[in-house]
């Protein structure tokens, strides 16, 4: 494979909720990832778009080994996840870190900000004093532009993009190779979303990191990501260069998700027009200005209903 | 940037637990009528003008002090055997608090232990302690303490562990929906992705978050724990019928209430303010220590 | 020309937490009958507040300090509360932020869809199913039988939001108030949104305040523009001219820190702090209370 690898996945299957219940039952599970395959190149910015059931978020949940895969290989740096043991698993726990698309929920509430940064430092032994860890807080806050006295505060005295900082100093800190990054620009203002935006640019570049940048907006993975996977329904539909896929989209579906994007111009066609389908049909378009939407064919139902809450729960 | 110069601007409401508790008003006078009862447990001995034993047929069934009839020394009057009723009050809240700490305190260990395994660790853990709580809880509690006294026989012991044996499901219940709660926020996930182990995140992270419910459950138990004692009492099986206890002296006061009202009247009104302050701290308790509701 | 459908003049409300901070400052707003008016603005710009309060649905944590709020020339504010509760539902009504929420999870999609009907316009049951039937059909609801007896859970977020769009627009009102309508849903699923209340908005002659934090959803539905930071109107005209001339270097900025899929060398340029001084220095703002943390 690839030398400059860092994470490969081959044929990743995910099932929720499967195996066998209580009285031997075999329960169906939720098929949520269909084999998928994906590489991510060492400080490399890969983007993963879909929409909400596509199985985006248990994708990268996978790729840090949150979420046991079903079937299906995932190898980081070299070596293969699935098997390995505890003690195995904490110095890769390092290596790859992750920021979240709720910066409140995903910093304990009733820690203060110098705890939650430094407890990571401690466990991973890249601290062995509170002096130590103290420099390393102050030189990565220093980074994130944020003021030292957040170190004293709890989550809950932040704004959503201090908070966000606080999330993406949390997983920097670590000196990880790997970010995951799930959708987490998508609660902030466009003010706050770009310094987010360009903060993460920067470490990827200076630290060399790669990240797995999952959004539903593809305009700020074209703004940061190298590369783009598509995914519908648990299974990739397009991948690419984000230039080739932006500026030449193969797939029907990739298509039609660039023309959902409401661009800040004024085009009075765009509310009517559909974009130019191939023979697919497994999207019906809307017929024209009067048309209005279609329902999605599984629109009625548990298929399309799950939010991306629920698939988080799952 | 912008979102740069807000933290100077915020004021801080972080601080030393006690000061936020402080702020909340039904802590303060929940919390410090409740205090006051504790030092009258202690030093009833002191407090109590008269021997909450002591018999005195000859004054028999007084009045308080403001009726007529009174006489001076027994400011809340007697009962019939010439007991003092303010006296016997002072000691009875020895016995309820008593109750109240030993009882909600155990009842509290036991089901936070057993609900953050269910919640944290579920599995088998989560089906067999769910499934015996639903067990446990399909029983009236009333008849069950009952039973349970009889069984044990009659004694505060018995009382305690009757509490305790019926009502840590309670705790149970609500540390393992609160555990399996927090446990779906992406704090959890995030220290999971860290590396923090198991048993690191649930005490680390998992049990400061649930401690605020649990704080609010222990003072309600507490009030809980002193209305039992109180029943049992009542129905004769808590302590012997001398020892002063709110729930004797109401059972007594029943029997007398046509000639002396103020015998089932003092303790009732004793009990009333404990569970009501006991409440109302549970209350306050879950508000104050909410870091985002306190707000 | 006739009087404007609504008129807001020198709107002022302020925070009753945060020790009365203004949360909207002179704010003015006019809407002709048949205008799609986007009220934008990023969060704590006061876009829903004003919203809210043409509803007459504000938190009890905003009092208003001054201003008119002015439909067909009447004045919300000073309206008895019976004439004020017959005019929404009937003239105004909502479209809400999230369709997940806004639907009651026990009732059937007919009960909720039938209720303003039956209620507002007098209409019984069986008129008021055959009007739900024939709206089902105009929000283009395939099969609408059966979505009439489903109940939420068992429909799409798409699929919930053309009820409620649909439940909107059943009474005929001359103003909905959609509520950032959009944002809770997939891309794909919010451009057939879009096309629905624009073109139920334009067969039915309806105005529509549309409050959103998208520039670019903006530019796609909304005639005109009111651009509100800190509770200030910034910019205010047809959106054409906010886009194509732009005046207020805030708006220039804005657009220059949305990433653009078009342009990926444009875009995510940060506001510069120069205009955001500019703008508390046209506010009247000290330096740090432009924008409260949010939890």
């Amino acid at each position: 494979m690839n030398a400059g690898s860092l994470i490969e996945v081959e044929g990743l299957e995910v099932i929720y909720g499967g195996g066998k219940g209580l009285f031997g039952r075999q329960k169906p599970g939720n098929r949520v990832l269909k084999g998928v395959d994906l590489t991510i190149g060492r400080g490399e910015m890969v983007g993963i778009v879909g929409e909400s059931g596509s199985g985006k978020t248990t994708l990268g949940r996978a790729l840090l080994g949150l979420v046991p895969a079903t079937a299906g290989q995932i190898r980081f740096d070299g070596r293969a996840m699935s098997g390995l043991s505890k003690g195995e698993m904490r110095p890769l726990r390092r290596r790859m870190q992750m920021i979240f698309q709720d910066p409140m929920a995903s910093l304990n509430p009733r820690h203060s900000i110098r705890r939650i940064l430094s407890a990571p430092l401690f466990l991973h032994g890249l601290a062995r004093s509170e002096a130590e860890a103290e420099t390393q807080l102050a030189a990565m806050l220093a980074r994130v532009s944020l003021p030292p006295v957040v170190l004293d505060r709890s989550p809950h005295e932040l704004s959503g993009g201090q908070r966000q900082r606080v999330g993406i100093a949390r997983a920097a800190l670590l000196r990880p190779d790997f970010v995951l990054a799930d959708e987490i620009v998508s609660g902030l203002d466009v003010s706050t979303q770009a310094q987010v935006l360009n903060l993460l640019k920067g470490l990827s570049r200076d630290m060399g990191l790669a990240m797995a940048f999952i959004s539903h907006d593809l305009s700020v993975i074209r703004a940061v990501c190298d590369r783009v996977y598509v995914l519908r329904y648990g299974e990739i539909v397009e991948a690419g260069p984000c230039a080739r896929v932006f500026d030449n989209p193969q797939s029907d579906y990739t298509r039609l998700l660039i023309d959902a994007i409401p661009l800040p111009e004024i085009d009075p066609d765009w509310l009517g027009r559909t974009p130019p389908t191939a023979a697919d049909g497994t999207h019906r378009a809307a017929p024209g200005a009067g048309g209005g939407g279609s329902v999605l064919p599984s629109g009625f139902g548990r298929a399309a209903a799950i939010t991306p809450l629920q698939e988080k729960r799952a | 940037m912008a979102d740069l110069s807000l933290p100077l601007a915020v004021p801080r409401h972080r601080g030393k637990t006690l000061r936020v508790l402080l702020t909340e008003p039904r802590v303060v006078l929940a919390g410090g009528f409740l205090a006051l009862l504790l030092l009258v447990a202690l030093f009833a001995p002191a407090l109590a003008p008269k021997d909450p034993l002591e018999q005195d047929l000859m004054l028999g069934t007084l009045p308080p002090a403001w009726l007529e009839g009174a006489e001076p020394g027994f400011l809340l009057g007697t009962d019939d055997l010439g007991r003092d009723v303010l006296s016997r009050a002072l000691y009875g809240t020895r016995i309820a608090l008593t109750v109240a700490v030993t009882a909600a305190g155990l009842s509290a260990l036991i089901g936070t232990a057993l609900g953050l395994a269910a919640g944290w660790y579920g599995g088998w853990a989560d089906r067999i302690i769910s499934r015996m709580v639903d067990i446990w809880m399909a029983f009236p509690p009333v008849l069950l303490s009952v039973l349970l006294v009889a069984v044990l026989g009659s004694g505060l012991h018995s009382v305690i562990a009757a509490i305790v044996i019926i009502d840590w499901t309670r705790f149970c219940r609500v540390i393992r929906a609160e555990t399996i709660n927090q446990a779906g926020l992406d704090y959890v996930t995030a220290a999971r992705a860290i590396g923090f182990s198991r048993r690191q995140i649930l005490f680390k992270e998992i049990l400061p978050n649930v401690a605020p419910v649990l704080a609010a459950l222990i003072s309600l138990e507490m009030g809980i724990a002193v209305i039992v004692e109180a029943i049992l009492s009542f129905v004769g099986l808590s302590l012997s019928s001398d020892t002063p206890t709110w729930g004797g002296m109401i059972a007594q006061g029943r029997q007398m209430i046509h000639q002396g009202w103020w015998v089932l009247v003092v303790p009732l009104l004793a009990l009333f303010a404990t569970v009501l302050a006991f409440n109302q701290l549970g209350n306050g308790l879950r508000v104050a220590l909410d870091p985002v509701m306190r707000r | 020309m006739s009087q404007p459908l609504l008129s807001i003049e020198a709107l002022s409300a302020i925070s009753t937490r945060d020790g009365g901070q203004p949360v909207l400052r002179d704010v003015d707003l006019t809407l002709k009958r048949g205008e799609v008016r986007g009220l934008v603005g990023e969060s704590g710009a006061g876009k829903s507040t004003v919203a809210k309060a043409v509803l007459g649905i504000l938190p009890s944590t905003v009092k208003l300090t001054g201003g008119w709020v002015r439909f067909e020339g009447q004045d919300l504010m000073q309206m008895k509360r019976a004439a004020f509760s017959a005019l929404l539902g009937r003239d105004i009504t909502l479209i809400p932020q999230d369709p997940q929420t806004a639907l009651n999870p026990a009732r059937s999609i007919e009960a909720q869809l039938t209720d303003g009907l039956r209620l507002k316009l007098g209409l019984s049951r069986t008129a008021a199913r055959a009007r739900a039937l024939e709206l089902m059909d105009e929000v283009q609801i395939r099969d609408p039988a059966r979505v009439l007896a489903a109940y939420p859970h068992q429909l799409s977020g798409g699929m919930r939001q053309r009820i409620l769009i649909a439940a909107a627009f059943a009474p005929e009102p001359k103003l909905v108030v959609a509520d950032e309508p959009t944002t809770a849903l997939d891309v794909t699923v919010q451009k057939e949104i879009l096309r629905l209340i624009r073109r139920m908005q334009e067969a039915h002659g309806t105005a529509v305040i549309f409050v959103t934090h998208d520039l670019g959803v903006v530019a796609k539905i909304c005639d005109s523009v009111t651009l509100l930071y800190a509770g200030k109107v910034i910019e205010d005209g047809p959106t054409a001219r906010l886009l194509n001339a732009l005046r207020h270097a805030y708006t220039r900025a804005l657009l220059s820190a949305g990433p653009r899929y078009d342009r990926p060398d444009a875009g995510l340029e940060p506001v510069p702090e120069a205009v955001f001084a500019q703008l508390r220095a046209e506010i009247g703002l000290s330096q740090s209370n432009s924008e409260g943390p949010r939890s």
